[in-house]
């Protein structure tokens, strides 16, 4: 089966325009990374610099890899689900896309800003530290290793979340059970990165390696299974012959 | 690559207009081609009342870029239906239906609100599977694996427009000629815009249009991918009636240019106008022929005769009349003439109350619809095979 990547660009470029003109989706993208900078920023602010030795032996930067764990669901489940209940879902379904085209560019439309929104707030995060806090506090907060781990990591998250929202969102026939499904799908990753962040998990690099190579192979595993839930008759007449 | 004109109508603000001489999609070279039987014996030329190409602005020769449709060999039927059934659970939306139609054929499919007409669309359409029976959509057969190359020759406008309606109506037509593949959207847009005469709206969220223009822009989306067969689900519902009148022109012109046409509609007059055949369904088909077939199948053809004063004994002036078959009064100075070509008969029936002397007041045959023949067969439950 070969993928066209010209349909997949269609698909991403339309939700792209769409996002933008849907001001809701806009703000509710952008609150969740603020509610999740407020508790560190606060913690790094109040610490008392003598105590930031102890910051260097925790990942308080990896606590904030919830928001690609958490931003995407949302729009990643209203992605089908939505289609169906305006009626655009048959159109486009009436057209040569693959289902795994289709939900490809689903996904990448959901990924693209949630990076971008991820990024964003991991840079702003980052800057208020290197210039409000005391410089002892930021160089033991601020460490190579939990930035790569923030840069790979991220698009990695982001996309299981992703593909457990479009697969959930695949099956549904409402798009607010589908999101608050979505959300409950999330929580595992995050409770993850938190106890991660807290120091409650310890990590290594070879932990960080077999989990990058899990969740590539989850959103690989997640990708094709979504295809395979996506049944277009139960999709257009609600249910199956 | 597929090459077929279609005709440059607008739509919308006047009657039908040309936009160029050349077709809408067309390329190269094009030539009328003759028109064919196929196996089955269908012939593609217009019954009686359908719209005529002379009442298009345009020459048909202008509208045909490719001799023979790509999607099967000539003379096979560009839609084929066998025994085709479609259940959901104990329901049956439609069963055993079978047809064949031509290329360049309009075929009307009419029948009550949950006879199956949208659920036989969206089964040959590739969006649901069948439960029984086959079919071949532009020379493929329908199968699980075929859903992609039948969908790349055809086109759905469904009953609902389904537009993105947070984009305008150039970001929408962008979308979906990507979708189709278009080779030289930008060219395929403008042309489709221009046949549904929404340039001048192009930029407007599809959002802010009323419910006729997003219909228009359905028509439009459809045009885009220069389909072999066009699927179209009530394409005039919510339609001015001057809009309407420029869809059915347009609906004409395409199928000069031998795009086959599957036109579900709940207006018979409609169907009347501008389909070869129809096909009547409720849940199973009913009929299926020509309009003028299926009257004739169904009603006696009738001649009625008005004077001025009462007959005196009519059976005179009317029995071994030639072409006429037996006679009713129908009121004090009406009588009704069961004829068989009304051509031999009328100009008998004169003759013969002229030199009697009476004092003709009317006569003229009696026209059934083809709302007659849809009442007559849902109502009743019978079934008529025609042509």
């Amino acid at each position: 089966m070969s993928i066209s990547s010209r349909r997949v660009r269609a698909i991403v470029r339309k939700e792209l325009r769409d996002f933008r003109r849907n001001r809701n989706l806009t703000v509710s993208m952008a609150i969740i990374p603020v509610l999740f900078c407020v508790q560190p920023l606060v913690a790094v602010f109040t610490l008392d610099p003598a105590a930031s030795i102890t910051l260097r032996h925790q990942h308080v930067l990896l606590y904030m890899l919830g928001i690609p764990a958490l931003v995407p669901s949302f729009v990643a489940a209203y992605s089908v689900v939505g289609e169906r209940q305006q009626g655009t879902l048959e159109p486009v379904l009436t057209t040569p896309i693959r289902r795994e085209e289709l939900l490809l560019g689903k996904a990448l439309a959901a990924l693209l800003p949630s990076l971008a929104v991820a990024y964003l707030v991991y840079g702003l995060f980052l800057a208020c530290v290197e210039l409000f806090a005391a410089p002892v506090v930021a160089s033991a907060l601020i460490r190579l290793p939990d930035l790569l781990a923030q840069l790979f990591f991220t698009p990695l998250l982001a996309g299981w979340s992703i593909w457990l929202a479009i697969l959930i969102s695949t099956r549904s026939n409402d798009i607010r059970v589908a999101q608050q499904f979505a959300l409950l799908a999330s929580l595992p990753s995050i409770a993850v990165t938190t106890l991660v962040g807290l120091n409650v998990i310890k990590v290594s690099l070879v932990a960080c390696l077999v989990a990058a190579t899990a969740l590539l192979l989850l959103n690989r595993i997640g990708w094709r299974l979504a295809s395979a839930m996506f049944d277009r008759e139960r999709l257009i007449v609600g249910t199956k012959g | 690559m597929r090459g077929r004109g279609v005709a440059r109508l607008g739509i919308g603000s006047g009657s039908a207009y040309m936009v160029s001489d050349v077709g809408l999609f067309g390329r190269g070279d094009r030539s009328r081609r003759p028109v064919e039987s196929d196996a089955k014996g269908l012939d593609h030329e217009g019954s009686a009342g359908r719209l005529d190409a002379g009442s298009l602005p345009l020459p048909a020769d202008s509208l045909v870029d490719s001799p023979v449709a790509a999607g099967g060999s000539p003379g096979a039927p560009a839609l084929s239906a066998s025994g085709l059934s479609k259940r959901f659970g104990d329901r049956v939306a439609f069963r055993d239906v079978s047809f064949d139609i031509g290329y360049g054929e309009v075929f009307g499919f009419l029948g009550p609100n949950g006879a199956g007409k949208t659920t036989t669309v969206r089964t040959l359409g590739t969006l649901i599977t069948p439960t029984s029976g086959s079919a071949t959509v532009a020379g493929i057969p329908l199968t699980p694996e075929s859903g992609v190359d039948i969908r790349r020759r055809i086109s759905i406008m469904p009953e609902s427009p389904g537009l993105y309606l947070r984009l305008s109506v150039l970001e929408n037509l962008e979308c979906f000629a990507e979708l189709y593949d278009t080779p030289d959207p930008t060219d395929r847009i403008d042309r489709a815009l221009r046949a549904v005469n929404l340039v001048d709206r192009a930029g407007d969220a599809c959002g802010a249009l009323s419910k006729g223009l997003r219909q228009r822009v359905a028509l439009a989306r459809a045009l885009l991918s220069d389909p072999e067969i066009l699927f179209l689900d009530e394409p005039t519902a919510g339609l001015d009636p001057v809009a309407a009148r420029a869809v059915h022109e347009l609906i004409a012109a395409l199928s000069r240019s031998r795009v086959t046409i599957f036109l579900t509609t709940h207006r018979l007059e409609e169907a009347e106008r501008l389909c070869d055949r129809v096909a009547i369904l409720n849940t199973t088909l009913r009929t299926i022929g020509r309009p003028a077939e299926l009257r004739d199948q169904l009603f006696t053809r009738t001649l009625t005769v008005k004077t001025l004063a009462p007959l005196n004994d009519p059976g005179r002036f009317f029995d071994g009349l030639p072409a006429v078959d037996g006679w009713r009064q129908d009121g004090p100075v009406g009588y009704v003439l069961a004829i068989s070509d009304a051509a031999v008969a009328a100009p008998a029936v004169t003759r013969a109350l002229v030199t009697a002397g009476a004092d003709v007041l009317s006569i003229g045959e009696s026209q059934h619809s083809l709302e007659d023949v849809y009442l007559e067969l849902i109502d009743e439950n019978q079934t008529v095979r025609g042509g």
